[in-house]
């Protein structure tokens, strides 16, 4: 008997395809884990060299990146022993905590940007492809190549124009004023991402809603929209990580109140000399959101489970 | 259900003619048989009463109400497509309440459950109702996409070749059902099909398209035995009609140029010598293939006679068609 089979690969294969995505994984994620680790380091540790693989981990960089510190008297740190455990930590240093930091503020507005560019890229981008899709809509081709060239130059060529007309419009520094901009960048892609997605989608199913008895707008929501959930997430990823990721628009745009964490982190390093382990806590933080965000869409990304079901 | 009347109906496709001055009145309660090949506009005038393309000229009324601003939704149809059209992300269970529970009907859940049940027991789908739509075979696709026309009551149900993809077995229970449906609850029914059997055995009407045209349209048995071209008369019959010159057996009305010969309709023992080339045994029947003067001709015979290849034997015609040269019926 030979156990040939063409769809099956041979022993052999597998374990090449097999070492080289371990050695890919490796590569990726060794600087990740570099960071990650250098979170529970102190200070000393983070930069000894040659670097310390085994080390005390401690939730030093974690406390000095939520709060402020000043520095203060012996006699005032003899009349107030610490009362929490990061407090303790603070004293080792003859610390105390002054109040907290700026960082969950920015981390809140890189969540509230981040997310909501992200549903309204998604939510117009969808709508845009359904109508690309299924409407003849004049010049539909040569508004689809404007709608691309969008993104042929780097988005931060116009950041000047963009800059003064912020401020003219009183949009400098809002949410509203990031997520619209995030929003225009990512719109290209949503748009041409999520047409390709739904063009797949037969017509058939509207057609059968429409008759059935729902308006063509009740049939886009109750057939094509479960349909193109794959989609719709695996451009939501896209989106939310450019949004998410955005640095250069941030550092311009934002000072105070919409300032987004990826312009706050760096400036931990200005604090109180460098505070590596601070800033290595902060990015593992800012990591988290859009590491969920993908493991909890990462099944719809898994193509092809709802195709089949009409006979071509 | 309700009387549909379509008024000089046409639509074309940038050059192509979808269906051209359509009229036809389908009555309440009739079951109409569209025949015609690929191409013919069958689908093209289902998607025109359906309202899922706009006519280019001519009207559809619904039950006396001229529906040429009413979306699909309003017009209170229902349709079996070709390609079955199952919703993927939905249970067999779901597909069928999915009409039912359309803001347009608002169907009580409990209505919902029962009439869902029923039309799943007559369509022999009911251990399949928890199953996704696409975990599936063909032939159960098929039938749930009947059934999701069936769990309603709509003006008129329009079908699209709804038995293809199904088995001998199934499609010969289905017709019955289908049959039973109309019978019982007096349903209007436009049906097309390529399928000569589900033609004859169902319609109260047929009605053969060509290129976009209505050529005939009466009861199954005036287009069988009274076609008036020979393109609606090679339309049905299995096997099919013979078609021969006019001169080969002779006496036939003048301008005749051929003459369409069913296989019942040729008498044995009698006239011209035809050579046997070919006997199929079907059990009922056997189906001789025949040449005279180098035309192939087929007709049928007892079970019992047992022709070798060969043999030669006497044909005449009984009742033949007469056709001019453009192919009208010369009466």
């Amino acid at each position: 008997m030979s156990s040939f089979s063409v769809t099956e690969p041979t022993q052999r294969t597998k374990w090449v395809s097999g070492t080289l995505v371990i050695i890919y994984a490796l590569v990726t994620m060794l600087p990740l884990a570099w960071i990650m680790l250098t979170g529970f380091k102190s200070p000393a540790d983070a930069i000894s060299y040659p670097p310390k693989v085994i080390f005390d981990p401690t939730l030093e960089g974690y406390v000095n990146l939520f709060t402020t510190r000043t520095r203060q008297t012996d006699e005032f740190l003899a009349a107030n022993p610490p009362e929490t455990w990061y407090e303790e930590i603070v004293r080792e240093y003859d610390m105390v905590i002054a109040g907290p930091s700026k960082f969950g503020e920015r981390f809140l507005n890189s969540v509230i940007i981040g997310f909501g560019s992200t549903f309204l890229s998604i939510v117009l981008g969808t709508l845009a492809a359904y109508a690309f899709s299924r409407f003849k809509i004049p010049l539909a081709d040569d508004l689809l190549f404007f709608i691309l060239s969008t993104r042929m130059m780097p988005p931060i060529a116009v950041a000047i124009p963009i800059f003064l007309m912020y401020r003219q419009l009183g949009l400098s520094d809002t949410h509203l004023g990031m997520i619209l901009l995030y929003t225009a960048v990512n719109i290209s892609l949503a748009v041409w991402l999520l047409k390709g997605f739904i063009d797949e989608i037969p017509r058939e199913y509207e057609e059968a809603a429409l008759i059935d008895g729902y308006t063509r707008f009740q049939a886009f929501y109750k057939v094509v929209l479960p349909q193109a959930a794959t989609g719709i997430a695996s451009t939501a990823i896209f989106c939310l990580i450019f949004a998410w990721n955005e640095y250069a628009f941030a550092v311009l745009l934002t000072s105070g109140t919409a300032q987004t964490a990826p312009p706050f982190i760096p400036t931990i390093i200005g604090v109180g000399g460098l505070d590596w382990p601070a800033v290595a806590a902060g990015a593992t933080i800012f990591l988290l959101p859009v590491m969920i965000f993908t493991i909890l869409l990462r099944k719809h990304l898994l193509r092809g489970i709802t195709f089949g079901a009409v006979r071509k | 259900m309700a009387e549909v009347v379509l008024k000089s109906l046409s639509k074309s496709f940038g050059r192509d003619v979808g269906v051209e001055d359509i009229s036809m009145t389908i009555p309440d309660g009739a079951f109409v048989v569209l025949l015609g090949p690929t191409g013919a506009g069958k689908t093209t005038t289902l998607r025109l009463i359906s309202g899922l393309e706009k006519a280019d000229a001519g009207e559809v009324w619904i039950g006396g109400r001229n529906v040429a601003d009413e979306m699909p939704a309003q017009r209170d149809v229902a349709m079996v497509f070709q390609q079955y059209s199952l919703y993927p992300h939905l249970t067999v269970r779901d597909n069928l309440a999915f009409p039912l529970k359309s803001p347009i009907l608002k169907t009580p859940p409990e209505e919902i459950t029962r009439k869902v049940e029923e039309v799943a027991r007559v369509l022999q789908i009911s251990h399949k109702l928890d199953n996704k739509a696409t975990a599936l075979s063909g032939g159960e696709m098929q039938r749930v996409s009947i059934g999701r026309a069936l769990v309603r009551d709509p003006a008129i149900y329009l079908m699209d070749e709804p038995l293809s993809s199904l088995d001998a077995k199934l499609r010969t229970d289905l017709r019955v059902e289908l049959k039973r449906i109309h019978a019982s609850l007096g349903a209007t029914l436009l049906y097309v099909t390529h399928d000569q059997i589900e033609a004859m055995t169902m319609a109260t009407h047929v009605g053969v398209l060509d290129h976009g045209r209505l050529v005939q349209y009466g009861t199954p048995r005036e287009i069988y035995e009274n076609p008036n071209s020979l393109y609606v008369a090679s339309r049905l019959g299995l096997p099919r009609i013979n078609v021969l010159p006019a001169d080969i057996f002779g006496g036939v009305p003048p301008g005749t140029t051929q003459i369409g010969l069913r296989p019942e309709h040729i008498t044995q023992g009698d006239g011209q010598e035809a050579e046997v080339q070919r006997v199929e045994h079907l059990g009922d029947q056997n189906r001789l293939h025949l040449t005279l003067k180098g035309h192939a001709i087929t007709t049928i015979a007892d079970p019992a006679t047992d022709y070798a290849p060969g043999t030669m034997l006497k044909i005449s015609p009984k009742n033949p068609l007469c056709f001019d040269a453009q192919g009208h019926r010369i009466r």
